[in-house]
């Protein structure tokens, strides 16, 4: 037990010396590390929002908006299909989306077969398991096919659209010129934003939720005003609102381009006036000169989620692809809509479901009474083990300090946060790390009380309390593992640095202290054990 | 010369208090369990959802004033309370409808309303949780709690015997309960930190009841002839200086923390320190003591009834159930 061959004793210095290594540039000012050697560990621990300050913001998307797009794209699919189908357009009527299916009656029952077999094609294999596609071709009634997205399907649109939407909030909050923000996504459909030293989470939120779909389409001259306002438009027509002012527009259904090609949008003046202007790559811009040259004369409107923010007349073809949106902006709402066009449309619609904002302040008086707390609570325990334990409690002092750095040194390495939870996390870990400490030297006292040598003693002690030790260990592991599967947010934060805290507070108060006390007992050679 | 907490060689009888400590555990419980039917536990945000900031004023503010002050902006039903000291003040309110920005909406319309009736006032924390959301963090944290429980049943039962199993979850049991107790009768803010600290608390009074019931199964393998009862005392009494050594360093370092750490984790800390009390006392007088009440068996009432070795007794104390 106390025989410590050459390479144990190397092996322990060496983990301890990188576990100490990684936790100096924790106490260094970032501009000072920044400039020491590459190989030397730079990376500072992470601090949570509650400690540092900013805002934290989780993200929701509807993922009944995300089948729904699916059934509207689906819908267009099936009708340039079975226009291109083989042998001749397949004739259909009632093409229609009701109850999260798409429905479509052919008219011609010889072609049924035709129809079905196209429709089939477009369809895609999705998941893991084999044969399975992301929309499900029946025929009902003889001659009416039913297309319903399968739940893998809805699955596949869910993630691919999440991973976009990341990408997208990732754009728009960089435009905001805000520094290092962290974006992940959460479960299925969750986004958690988190942005340090951000006070007034306002003008985040304003961009986060906006979807930023820009269309453009023709405005429906013919539609009778009367029916509009009621809200009835003729087929193949749509009644919308406008984004800032009373009153209906009816506009065609087909869209003529839509804003997903524009590369640039950029706020500007015209005549006094704020505006946003926009410029399409070279196809969308080709695709802007044909739609134009082929409606001069006509008014279209340009439409953001829904809603009409103008509708002027074509004046000439524009064939440069760069054109201007005029409507009553401000200075500030003409920036934001440059924005939100320069950053893409978000595939689905988001919702804050949870905020937090920590001032810096209330950070900077949690760091310091956080430190002043965990400095106070290791002198007062480093006092009650040294008046108790003597000499064997410097040693369990010494291994306390250098359990604390390890627990620094391994976050920092790991790239782990440390929240206010995760301090308390660090007062129980000093808790534990005391208690092993405790074991072992009350073992020691007891078979030294009945008479053993100092060797003997030393030995039984460290024996049989590393078994409880062990036992106990293994429940606290068992149980922070639990909390990091199961738990949310803060507890989270709590059960990293208790699962650390467990391995290196074992390792520090069984092996190094048992180091010490072997070297010890080899140089001194004591004849009397005083504990 | 060292400090000894806790004399050599005790040998109090805890055994034999039993039923006293039995019947204030139960009565603990039952009072536990009243507070919490009758006053409730006081749910952050967390838990119910709402919006609530942390307002650090000049001078303290009068409360009825400042409630009806932040009412009177037609904002729903404010709740006040002091935080840590009685300048820095938690409103909490419903959390306002509409879209993306309603939230900020609310809190720059106080912020504005409070700059002019108070001077100057820091905003220093803000925080909403939507319904949806706070459903969810008590189902994960209860879900936390429980299979913490369980995992402890099933690991104590695996590595010890049924009776352990049981005996530690009872007490548990009744160290949670207490600790719930405890936020009904203050009413401190309940939210998900202190779900943390009661599972910090299961982990340590658990800690405690695997040291003694290590030293009980330790000593029934060392004195074969011994009852339970002496054998109990004798493990509770050896273990008594670390029990008592390291909850005092516990209590110790929780006391620091409590007096000077941040005002946010009052709550976490206050019911840390009181698990780690009741915690010692259920281990000490409740957990051990209820091996006997469950019929745990020593080696030689197992080896009366089958005297074929070791083995087959060892086997026999964990299948027969006494008389």
């Amino acid at each position: 037990m106390l025989d410590f061959p050459q390479w144990k004793i190397w092996s322990i210095m060496l983990t301890l010396f990188v576990g100490l290594a990684f936790a100096v540039p924790n106490f260094f000012p970032e501009a000072t590390v920044a400039n020491w050697p590459s190989w030397v560990p730079h990376k500072q621990l992470n601090l949570g929002l509650d400690l540092r300050g900013g805002s934290h913001i989780l993200l929701e998307a509807n993922t009944d908006d995300v089948r729904k797009t699916k059934l509207e794209g689906l819908e267009e699919t099936v009708r340039s299909e079975l226009r291109g189908a083989d042998g001749g357009p397949v004739a259909f009527t009632d093409l229609s989306i009701s109850g999260g299916v798409l429905s479509i009656t052919i008219t011609d029952p010889t072609r049924l077969d035709t129809a079905v077999e196209t429709l089939r094609n477009v369809t895609r294999p999705v998941g893991s398991l084999s044969g399975q596609r992301d929309v499900e071709v029946s025929v009902v009634d003889g001659n009416r096919i039913i297309l319903t997205p399968t739940d893998a399907g809805i699955a596949t649109a869910v993630n691919s659209a999440m991973t976009q939407a990341v990408e997208v909030i990732r754009r728009r909050i960089d435009e905001l010129g805000t520094r290092e923000p962290t974006i992940v996504r959460q479960g299925d459909n969750r986004i958690v934003v988190q942005v340090p030293g951000l006070q007034d989470p306002s003008a985040l939120k304003a961009l986060l939720g906006k979807t930023a779909k820009l269309e453009f389409k023709l405005v429906d001259v013919d539609a009778d005003p009367a029916e509009a306002a009621a809200g009835r438009a003729p087929p193949g027509s749509q009644v919308l609102q406008y984004a800032d002012q009373p009153g209906v527009i009816v506009v065609k259904r087909r869209v003529m381009i839509t804003g997903d090609q524009l590369v640039d949008s950029q706020p500007s003046f015209q005549d006094g006036q704020a505006v946003v202007s926009f410029r399409f790559d070279s196809a969308g811009g080709r695709r802007f000169a044909k739609a134009t040259q082929e409606n001069i004369g006509k008014p279209f409107a340009i439409i953001l989620d829904n809603k009409v923010i103008s509708a002027p007349r074509i004046n000439d073809a524009i064939l440069g692809g760069a054109g201007i949106i005029s409507g009553s902006f401000t200075t500030e709402s003409a920036n934001n809509l440059a924005v939100l066009l320069r950053s893409g449309k978000l595939p689905v619609e988001l919702k804050v479901i949870e905020e937090r904002t920590v001032g810096p302040d209330l950070g900077a008086d949690s760091i310091r009474a956080g430190a002043l707390a965990s400095i106070a609570a290791v002198l007062a325990v480093a006092t009650l083990m040294i008046l108790t334990y003597g000499r064997f409690g410097i040693y369990s002092v010494i291994a306390l300090v250098l359990n604390v750095l390890m627990i620094l040194g391994i976050m920092s390495m790991l790239g782990a946060t440390l929240t206010l939870p995760g301090i308390a996390g660090l007062v129980l870990t000093i808790g534990a790390a005391v208690d092993a400490n405790v074991l072992i030297n009350e073992r020691i006292r007891e078979e030294a009380r009945k008479g053993r040598g100092i060797v003997p003693s030393i030995e039984v002690g460290y024996r049989d309390a590393t078994r409880t030790i062990w036992d106990a260990n293994s429940l606290n592991i068992i149980v922070a593992v639990i909390m990091f599967s199961f738990g949310s947010g803060p507890i989270k934060g709590f059960a990293v640095v208790l699962s650390i805290g467990i391995a290196t507070s074992v390792f520090t108060a069984v092996t190094v202290t048992r180091l010490m006390v072997a070297r010890w007992l080899s140089r001194r050679r004591p004849s009397t054990l005083v504990i | 010369m060292t400090l000894k907490l806790v004399p050599d060689n005790t040998n109090i009888g805890f055994v034999r208090m039993r039923y006293w400590a039995f019947a204030l555990t139960i009565a603990l419980t039952l009072g536990s369990l009243a507070l919490l039917g009758i006053r409730g536990l006081n749910l952050g945000v967390d838990f119910v959802g709402g919006l609530t900031m942390e307002v650090e004023f000049k001078s303290p503010p009068q409360l009825d004033g400042l409630r009806a002050e932040v009412e009177g902006l037609n904002v729903g039903k404010a709740s006040l309370q002091e935080f840590g000291n009685n300048r820095t003040i938690l409103i909490r309110l419903p959390l306002p409808e509409g879209d993306q920005t309603a939230v900020q909406k609310v809190v720059a319309k106080v912020q504005a309303d409070l700059k002019a009736k108070y001077g100057e006032v820091s905003f220093r924390r803000v925080e909403s949780v939507s319904g949806k959301v706070s459903q969810e963090l008590i189902q994960k944290g209860a879900l936390a709690v429980l299979l913490s429980m369980a995992a402890v049943a099933l690991f104590t039962w695996i590595r010890f015997e049924w009776y352990f199993g049981v005996s530690t979850v009872v007490a548990l049991v009744h160290d949670v309960l207490v600790t719930l107790g405890f936020f009904a009768l203050t009413q401190l803010e309940f939210d998900l930190n202190v779900i943390a600290a009661i599972l910090t608390i299961i982990g340590y009074s658990l800690n405690d009841k695997v040291v003694i019931d290590d030293r009980i199964r330790e000593n029934l393998r060392k004195y074969r002839k011994m009852d339970i009862g002496p054998i109990i005392d004798l493990s509770v009494n050896e273990t008594l200086p670390r029990t008592v050594m390291t909850s005092l360093a516990m209590i110790v370092a929780l006391t620091a923390m409590l007096l000077l750490g941040p005002d946010v984790i009052f709550g976490f800390t206050a019911a840390m320190l009181l698990g780690i009390v009741v915690g010692t006392y259920s281990s000490i007088f409740v957990s051990s003591s209820l091996l006997i009440s469950l019929g745990i068996k020593t080696r030689s009432d197992a080896s009366e009834d089958a005297p074929r070795g070791e083995r087959i007794a060892a086997r026999a104390e964990r299948v027969a159930p006494r008389k």
